[in-house]
C-alpha cells in the first residue's frame, strides 16, 4: 500500500485529465466533478504519505540503455518532497473547488479543468521526481498547461500572445537548463540526484566548470520562476482565469524554480560565485518588481509584480545559502499569495470582471468577507505579525543582515515598498467611495468561491505560529542578536503603509504619476525591439538568402547545367507516366550494367 | 509474414488500377498491413542482434540477385511508421475529383516501396523500392497538386532524381570498393565485408561523401533543402503526409543502414561537414521557417528543420545517437503527417493558408485546433510526446562525443545550438497556432465546418502513436538499441 501511494498521488490528476478529453467535453459539470475528485483523491493521499513516514515507491526504468544512459521513473520522498505534495494538493483542492464557482458558465469549462488536472499531475510530477531529466520533463509539462491556461480564452488576443509568450520565455530558460543537465551528466556521469552527490569531488576540481554549471541550472529556474531578465511573461499571464493566477501563477507552478534550485542545492550551493549571482538576480528582481507594482492600475498586475518580488526574496534566500528560508517563504507565500489572488478574483466576479482598481472603490461595505480575508492576506505580504508572512520574511532579512549588507538594505526598501503597494491596493479598491456603478452595485460571491478564501485566511493565520509551520518545514534558527532586524522591518512597514494611505486616502486618482514605473521599466518595448533586430530580421534575411540566392542557384544548377539535359527534361511532360518510368528503367538499366559488368 | 506486408499496398494498388472500388479496397489493405505490422512488432523478439523474420529468393544466381528481405529493430520501427502513416493518409483522402482510382494507387505504391525498401536486406531491391516510390509522389503532386503545381512537381522530380543518381553511383562503387572474392548485393554480407575492414580508408571517403550528398537530397539536407517546402505546399495532403512522413526517412535510413555501419571511417572523415550541414538545418532552416506567411511553408520547412536533429544523431555515430535518430525519424513521421493532415483539410475550407487569412479557427473548429495543437506540440518535442524521447537520447548522444571537462569541442557546440533550435521551432510553431486558431475570427472563417466525424479516427491513431511510445520509448529502445551495438560503442562518462 505504502509504496503504490506516491503513484496515486502522481496519476489519479493524470487520469481525470485523460477521462475529461477523451469522454467527458461535452458534460461539462461531470469533467469539473472529475477533476474535483482526482484532486481530493490525491490530497488524501499525500495527507497520508506526510503523516506515515515510511512511504516508498518502486521506480521503473523510462528509458534503458543498458550501462549507457538510464533514465529512471523513481521519486524522492523526503521531508521537503512531502511537504510540497500536501501544500499543492492543498491549495490546489481549494482552487478546484472555488474554479467550480469562478467558471460555472465558462463555455470551455472542460478544457479548463482538464488542464488544471494536468497540471496537478506535472506539478507532482515535478516535487517528486529523483532525477534530473524526469524533472525536465514534467517541468516542460507544467509549462505546457500554463500556456494552456493562460490562453483559455484564446479568442483574445492578449490571452493567445500572453499564452505564447509565457512559453517560448520558459523555454529559453530551459534552454541552459537542458545544457546543465548535461554537463552535469558527462562529468558525473549520472543524472540521478543521489548518485551524483557522491562523485561531486569531481565537479569541485573545476571551480569554473562548476559556477558555469551551476548558473545554467539555475537559467532553468530563472525562467520559471520568472526571475530578471525573464521575468516579462508572468505578468502579462494574468490574462488567464483568475484562479489559475492564484494556483499556478502565485502559489505552486512559480515556485517549483525555488523548489529545483533547494532539490539540486548540493550542486547550486557548491559555487560561491554562482551563488552570489543568484542572490544578486533574486535581489533585483525583488526591488524592480516592487517598484513596478507601486504604479500599476491592474488588481491582478499588481498582485503579480508582488509574486515576482517575493519569488525574488526566496531566490535570494538561496543565494545567501539558506535552502531553509527560501522554503520557508515558499511555504507562507503559497498560502498569502493564494488567497488574495482569490480574494482578487471575487472582487472581479463581483464587478463583472472590471479589473481596474480606479474604476473600484468602497467596496468594503459590499464584499465584506472578501474584504476581510483580502486584508489578512495583505497583512501577510507586507510582513505585518502575527501573520505568517513576517516570521519567513523577517528570516531572510536577518540572513542578508548578517551576509551581505547592501543586499539587505536593498530588501529592506523592497519591504517597504512592499507595504506601500499592498496597502496603496487596499485603500483605493475597498476604502474611499464607489467610483463605478458596477463598484456601488456589486453583491459578494457564492459560498463555493468564499469557503477557500476563509479556509486560506485561515492557515494565513496560524501559519504564524511556529508551533504549526515546524511541522512541515524547517524554521531557520532565530538570531537574537539581530534584534535590530524586526524592528527596522517593522518601521519600513509602518513608513511605507503610511505613506500610501497619506497619498491615496480620499483621493480618486494617482496621486504620483512615474511613467518609467507604469511603463514596467520598458522591459516589453526593450525585447520587442530586440527581436526585431535580431531574430526578425536574421529570419527575413534567411528567407531570402534561401529563396533568390540558394533556391534559385541550385535550380539553375540541376535544370540549365547543361542544354542537352535542360531540353531532354523539357521534352518530358508532368504527369506522363512513361517519362517516368523511362527515367526508372534508366537507372536500372545503369544498376544492372555495373552489376554484369564489374 | 513480412513479405505480406510488402506486397499487400502493392497488389491492391494493381487491383485498384484495375477497377474494384478504389477507397474501400485501399482502406482495407492499408489497416490489414497495419494490423500485421503490429502483429509483426509483438512478434519480434527485442534485445537480439541481426535479422528476424528473413525471406530469400534468388531471382538470378548469374547476377548475384536476391530479393531478400528481413527486420531488425530499425527497419521494423521504419515499417511501423510507415503503416500507420499510410492507413492514416488514406484515411484522410476522402472523395477524390478525378482518377480517383489512380490517385489511391498512387499512394499504396509509395507506402508499399517504402516499406519494401526499409525491409530490403538487398541493395538492388533496397534502390529500386524507393524508386518505385518516388513516382507515384511526383505524379500526385504534378495531376492532383494545388497552386503552381507544375513547377513544383518538376522541382522535386530534378531534385530528387538528381539525388537518387547520385546515390546510385554511391551504392555502386560501394559495391565496387569490396574486393571481388567477397562482392555482394546482400547488405548482410557487406556488413560482414566492413567488419573485417576489406573496404578501404581511401574508399571509404569517397563514397560515404556520395552517400551523403545522395541521401542527403532525398531528406533535405542543408543546402539541398529548397524542393521541399515547395512540393509539400503544392502536394495534395495525403502525398504530402506520405511523403513528408515516410519516405523522406529512406535517405535518413539508408545513412544509418549502409554509410555509416559500412563506412566508419568515412563517417568520421566527413562528420565536420555533416555538423555544419546538419546546424543549417536547425539554426539557418529555423529561422527562415519563422519568417514563413503561410502554413504550409512553415509546416514544410520546419520538417526540413527537424531533420537537422536526425542527422545529428547520425553525426554522433553511437548507439545512444543513432537510437535517438531512429525512434526521432518514427515520432517525426507521425507528428508531420498529422500536422498536413490538419492543414489539408483548412486548405478545403478557406482555400487559403495565408496567415493574414485566418484566425480563431479554434472557435469554428474545435477537433481540428485540437488536432493541430497536439500535433505542433509534439513536433516540437513536449515531453509525452515520443519526439521529446527521441531528442533527449539524440542530444545526450551527441553532447557525449568528444567530451574532455572545461572544454567544448564541435559535439558540444553543436548540441547547445541544437538546444536553441528548441527555442525556434517553439517560435515559429506557436507562432503559427496563434496566427491560424486562436485570436479573432479571421475574415473568411465564419461558418466552417469542423472535421468530419470520421477523421477522429485516424487523427486518434496517430496521436495514439505518439503518447504510446512517448510515455513508453523503451519498448523501442529494447529493439532498436541492438540493431546498432553491432556498429557502435558509447564513450561512457566516468
Amino acid at each position: 500500500m505504502n509504496s503504490s501511494l506516491p503513484w496515486l498521488v502522481l496519476l489519479a490528476p493524470l487520469l481525470s485529465a485523460a477521462l475529461i478529453t477523451v469522454f467527458t467535453r461535452r458534460s461539462k459539470k461531470l469533467s469539473g466533478f472529475l477533476s474535483c475528485a482526482a484532486v481530493l483523491a490525491s490530497f488524501t493521499g499525500a495527507c497520508v504519505i506526510f503523516a506515515r513516514r515510511d512511504a516508498s515507491a518502486v521506480a521503473l526504468n523510462w528509458i534503458d540503455f543498458s550501462g549507457i544512459f538510464t533514465v529512471p521513473f523513481g521519486f524522492v520522498l523526503d521531508n521537503l518532497s512531502r511537504m510540497m505534495l500536501v501544500l499543492v494538493s492543498g491549495i490546489g483542492a481549494l482552487i478546484h473547488i472555488y474554479s467550480l464557482g469562478y467558471m460555472r458558465d465558462d463555455e470551455g469549462k472542460s478544457r479548463y479543468f482538464a488542464a488544471l488536472s494536468l497540471f496537478m499531475f506535472a506539478m507532482f510530477g515535478i516535487v517528486l521526481a529523483n532525477n534530473f531529466v524526469m524533472l525536465f520533463i514534467f517541468w516542460e509539462l507544467v509549462g505546457f498547461t500554463s500556456y494552456v491556461l493562460i490562453g483559455h480564452w484564446f479568442e483574445r488576443d492578449a490571452a493567445a500572445d500572453a499564452a505564447n509568450k509565457a512559453f517560448i520565455t520558459n523555454r529559453i530558460g530551459d534552454f541552459g537548463f537542458m545544457l546543465g543537465i548535461l554537463m552535469v551528466w558527462m562529468s558525473t556521469g549520472s543524472i540521478v540526484f543521489a548518485d551524483i552527490t557522491p562523485r561531486l569531488s569531481i565537479l569541485a576540481s573545476h571551480p569554473a566548470f562548476l559556477t558555469i554549471t551551476a548558473l545554467l541550472i539555475f537559467c532553468g529556474a530563472v525562467g520559471k520562476s520568472a526571475q530578471f531578465p525573464l521575468h516579462v511573461w508572468l505578468p502579462d499571464a494574468m490574462e488567464g482565469p483568475t484562479p489559475i493566477s492564484a494556483l499556478i501563477h502565485a502559489a505552486t507552478m512559480v515556485a517549483a524554480g525555488v523548489y529545483m534550485l533547494v532539490r539540486v542545492g548540493f550542486i547550486i550551493q557548491a559555487s560561491h560565485t554562482a551563488l552570489l549571482v543568484i542572490a544578486w538576480i533574486g535581489t533585483i528582481t525583488a526591488l524592480m518588481s516592487a517598484l513596478v507594482a507601486t504604479q500599476q492600475n491592474d488588481i491582478k498586475r499588481i498582485l503579480a509584480y508582488s509574486t515576482l518580488s517575493q519569488l525574488g526574496y526566496m531566490v535570494m534566500a538561496i543565494g545567501l545559502s539558506s535552502n531553509n528560508a527560501a522554503i520557508y517563504h515558499l511555504f507562507t507565500h503559497a498560502f498569502f499569495k493564494a488567497l488574495l489572488f482569490l480574494a482578487a478574483g471575487s472582487v472581479i466576479v463581483a464587478l463583472h470582471h472590471e479589473q481596474d482598481i480606479w474604476e473600484m472603490g468602497g467596496l468594503s461595505r459590499n464584499l465584506s468577507i472578501t474584504f476581510v480575508t483580502f486584508l489578512i492576506g495583505a497583512l501577510a505580504l507586507m510582513g505585518c505579525p502575527p501573520f505568517s508572512g513576517f516570521f519567513s520574511k523577517d528570516a531572510i532579512l536577518a540572513l542578508a543582515y548578517e551576509h551581505n549588507m547592501s543586499i539587505f538594505v536593498v530588501a529592506l526598501g523592497t519591504a517597504l515598498l512592499t507595504a506601500f503597494y499592498i496597502t496603496r491596493l487596499l485603500v483605493v479598491v475597498f476604502l474611499g467611495h464607489p467610483r463605478s456603478h458596477a463598484a456601488r452595485i456589486s453583491r459578494e460571491s457564492p459560498f463555493v468561491m468564499l469557503g477557500p478564501l476563509i479556509v486560506l485566511a485561515l492557515f494565513v493565520i496560524v501559519g504564524g505560529s511556529a508551533s504549526f509551520t515546524r511541522r512541515f518545514v524547517v524554521i531557520p534558527q532565530e538570531m537574537g542578536f539581530f534584534e535590530s532586524v524586526p524592528l527596522l522591518a517593522m518601521s519600513a512597514l509602518v513608513l511605507g503603509a503610511g505613506l500610501a494611505i497619506a497619498s491615496y486616502k480620499g483621493h480618486g486618482s494617482e496621486t504620483f504619476d512615474l511613467d518609467l514605473l507604469r511603463r514596467r521599466f520598458y522591459f516589453d518595448e526593450f525585447y520587442r525591439w530586440l527581436i526585431d533586430w535580431t531574430q526578425e530580421l536574421l529570419a527575413r534575411i534567411s528567407a531570402f538568402f534561401d529563396r533568390w540566392i540558394i533556391d534559385a542557384g541550385a535550380v539553375r544548377g540541376a535544370s540549365g547545367g547543361t542544354w542537352g539535359i535542360g531540353s531532354l527534361l523539357r521534352l518530358l511532360q508532368v504527369g506522363n507516366l512513361q517519362a517516368y518510368s523511362f527515367l526508372f528503367g534508366l537507372g536500372i538499366v545503369a544498376l544492372i550494367y555495373f552489376a554484369v559488368f564489374r | 509474414m513480412l513479405p505480406f506486408i510488402i506486397f499487400c499496398p502493392i497488389i491492391a494498388a494493381i487491383l485498384i488500377m484495375a477497377g474494384v472500388p478504389a477507397r474501400k479496397t485501399a482502406l482495407v489493405a492499408s489497416i490489414l498491413t497495419l494490423v500485421m505490422t503490429l502483429l509483426a512488432f509483438t512478434l519480434f523478439e527485442g534485445g537480439q542482434r541481426g535479422f528476424q523474420d528473413v525471406t530469400s529468393l534468388t531471382i538470378s544466381a548469374d547476377w548475384g540477385l536476391n530479393f531478400a528481405v528481413g527486420l531488425d529493430g530499425l527497419s521494423l520501427v521504419m515499417i511501423l511508421l510507415a503503416t500507420i502513416v499510410t492507413a492514416a493518409a488514406v484515411w484522410f483522402a476522402g472523395k477524390i475529383d478525378k482518377y480517383e482510382n489512380a490517385f489511391y494507387a498512387c499512394l499504396l505504391l509509395i507506402s508499399g516501396g517504402a516499406i519494401g525498401a526499409f525491409a530490403s536486406l538487398d541493395l538492388f531491391f533496397f534502390y529500386a523500392f524507393h524508386e518505385l516510390a518516388l513516382i507515384p509522389t511526383f505524379l500526385l503532386i504534378g495531376i492532383w497538386g494545388s497552386g503552381n503545381r507544375s513547377a513544383a512537381a518538376w522541382k522535386i522530380t530534378i531534385y530528387l532524381a538528381l539525388g537518387s543518381f547520385i546515390l546510385l553511383i554511391g551504392l555502386i562503387l560501394l559495391y565496387q570498393s569490396v574486393p571481388v572474392a567477397s562482392r555482394s548485393f546482400d547488405i548482410r554480407a557487406l556488413q560482414a565485408a566492413a567488419a573485417t575492414g576489406q573496404i578501404g580508408a581511401e574508399a571509404q571517403r569517397h563514397v560515404y561523401l556520395l552517400l551523403l550528398i545522395g541521401f542527403g537530397i532525398l531528406v533535405s539536407l542543408f543546402p539541398f533543402h529548397t524542393w521541399a517546402p515547395e512540393a509539400y505546399a503544392s502536394a495534395p495532403a495525403p502525398a504530402a503526409m506520405l511523403h513528408a512522413g515516410v519516405l523522406k526517412k529512406f535517405g535518413l535510413y539508408g545513412l544509418l543502414r549502409l554509410a555509416v555501419p559500412l563506412l566508419p571511417e568515412g563517417a568520421r572523415y566527413w562528420t565536420g561537414l555533416l555538423v555544419v550541414l546538419l546546424l543549417g538545418n536547425i539554426i539557418y532552416i529555423g529561422l527562415v521557417t519563422i519568417a514563413q506567411k503561410r502554413l504550409d511553408w512553415m509546416l514544410g520547412y520546419s520538417s526540413v528543420m527537424h531533420m537537422g536533429y536526425i542527422f545529428l544523431g547520425i553525426a554522433s555515430a553511437n548507439i545512444l545517437g543513432t537510437s535517438g535518430a531512429a525512434i526521432l525519424m518514427f515520432a517525426h513521421g507521425l507528428s508531420i503527417a498529422l500536422l498536413f493532415a490538419i492543414a489539408g483539410e483548412v486548405r478545403k475550407r478557406t482555400d487559403t493558408l495565408l496567415f493574414d487569412d485566418l484566425g480563431g479557427l479554434g472557435k469554428v473548429m474545435p477537433f481540428a485546433g485540437l488536432a493541430f495543437g497536439l500535433g505542433a506540440f509534439a513536433a516540437i518535442g513536449l515531453p509525452g510526446f515520443v519526439n521529446f524521447a527521441g531528442e533527449v537520447m539524440i542530444f545526450f548522444g551527441a553532447f557525449q562525443n568528444g567530451w574532455e571537462i572545461e572544454r567544448f569541442h564541435i559535439f558540444q557546440v553543436a548540441t547547445g545550438l541544437g538546444l536553441w533550435g528548441v527555442v525556434i521551432s517553439a517560435v515559429y510553431m506557436l507562432r503559427a497556432y496563434r496566427k491560424v486558431f486562436m485570436g479573432t475570427l479571421g475574415a473568411r472563417c465564419n461558418n466552417l465546418v469542423d472535421l468530419d466525424r470520421s477523421l477522429r479516427l485516424p487523427v486518434t491513431l496517430l496521436v495514439a502513436a505518439l503518447l504510446w511510445f512517448g510515455f513508453f520509448p523503451q519498448s523501442f529502445v529494447r529493439i532498436v538499441a541492438p540493431a546498432f551495438q553491432t556498429y557502435f560503442s558509447d564513450n561512457r562518462p566516468p
